[in-house]
């Protein structure tokens, strides 16, 4: 069954950045989206976008997935 | 809630029993898939919020077990024939996670309800989709102490926000009955179940059995991973779609509510759920692709069943 001791300690980052996609933000309770406006967070886990095509920026809305990857 | 009205010989026997326990006794065989499909969502419901009508001891009564257990063969033989197989080595499952959604070429019901669906179509979508979303992410919730340590942390991550974080008022299925109150559909729990499709039925038929059962535990999370994989860009259609027939009240924002949660949701169960089962039990990789796979074709069949009766397809 398992293969891995589950004694370790693992790596648990509150900041990930996902390879062609957003960056998943842990913990945080308020975003500043570019034009300056405060976003209330109430979410664990909140993803901010990176491609800047999303509908409702700084979250991400799963547009990076139809942009051709560069 | 009260027992669904049997489709057969089988659900007849189902109800009847459920209602006044006797053991032993040989249920008959279903006549339809119908029958079949109401029969095991009947004995899986006793394991949620059960029935009113219903004796709550039957749940475990050793002959409706076998019922279940024989139900749940056959439906899971059914989903493994369709399914043609993941690689001998799954190196990269978000990866391989991903090619399964790609490959899936079904029809999609959030682009004719963003494009061209009447109000009717779209109330006749809510009801079939009541039937899991009045107990959204329940059946994931089986899958908790199936798991190894990460991919445990992350699916309750990932649950914590399906139920609201704690906050009855943001937790999804609640979302989705005020949702339903707003379009003029009833929002108590099971209450379109009659009005069912087998296909919607069997989509929520192999939901619990994967969530009810350890062994299914990679295909319960891959059927996850596909879910979320499969939510951001519909929900957003489906908005649309709400805003194009002036329905754009509180079941837009349950739709818009999933835009969000779920482009987080769709990483963290590809990544941090399905990934980290994977590589602490490698053999659980194949099956995360069934389950995946077992998500979409599901999906497809009753979107396939809903565009045919809308003469749509």
């Amino acid at each position: 069954m398992t293969t891995r001791p589950e004694v370790e300690e693992f790596d648990h980052p509150d900041v990930v950045v996902v390879p062609h996609g957003p960056m998943l933000l842990r913990g945080a309770t308020s975003v500043q989206g570019v034009d300056g406006t405060v976003h209330d967070v109430r979410r664990p886990v909140v993803a901010l976008c990176r491609c800047d095509k999303s509908s409702r920026l700084p979250f991400c809305d799963g547009t990076h997935k139809v942009i051709p990857r560069r | 809630m009260r027992m669904p009205k049997p489709r057969g010989p089988l659900s007849e026997w189902v109800v009847a029993r459920l209602a006044t326990p006797v053991d032993g006794g040989h249920a008959p065989t279903a006549d339809e898939w119908d029958d079949e499909c109401i029969a095991l969502w009947t004995l899986h419901e006793m394991s949620y919020r059960g029935f009113e009508d219903a004796a709550d001891d039957a749940e475990w009564q050793p002959a409706m077990l076998a019922v279940r257990h024989e139900l749940e063969v056959a439906l899971e033989q059914r989903l493994r024939r369709r399914w043609p197989g993941a690689d001998a080595e799954v190196a990269d499952v978000p990866a391989a996670l991903e090619a399964v959604v790609a490959a899936d070429d079904g029809p999609s019901l959030a682009d004719h309800v963003r494009r061209r669906a009447t109000t009717d179509e779209v109330l006749e979508l809510f009801r079939q989709r009541s039937v899991y979303q009045l107990k959204e992410a329940d059946p994931m919730t089986w899958v908790i102490p199936h798991l190894p340590v990460r991919s445990k942390a992350a699916l309750v991550e990932l649950q914590y926000d399906e139920y609201g974080g704690g906050d009855p008022n943001r937790m999804h299925s609640h979302l989705f009955a005020r949702g339903m109150v707003d379009v003029g559909l009833r929002a108590e729990y099971g209450a379109y179940v009659d009005d069912a499709l087998p296909e919607t039925l069997e989509l929520n038929n192999a939901l619990s059995m994967l969530g009810m059962h350890r062994r299914l535990r990679g295909a319960a999370v891959g059927h996850l991973a596909a879910f979320e994989m499969t939510s951001t860009l519909p929900s957003r259609k489906m908005v649309q779609g709400l805003g194009r027939l002036g329905l754009d009240g509180p079941m837009a924002a349950y739709f818009d509510e999933h835009v969000e949660a779920d482009a987080v949701h769709e990483l963290l169960a590809a990544r941090d759920i399905c990934a980290t089962l994977a590589e602490d039990e490698p053999d659980q990789a194949a099956e995360i692709l069934f389950g995946a796979f077992t998500c979409v074709d599901l999906e497809a069949r009753l979107a396939t069943a809903l565009l045919t009766s809308w003469d749509a397809a």
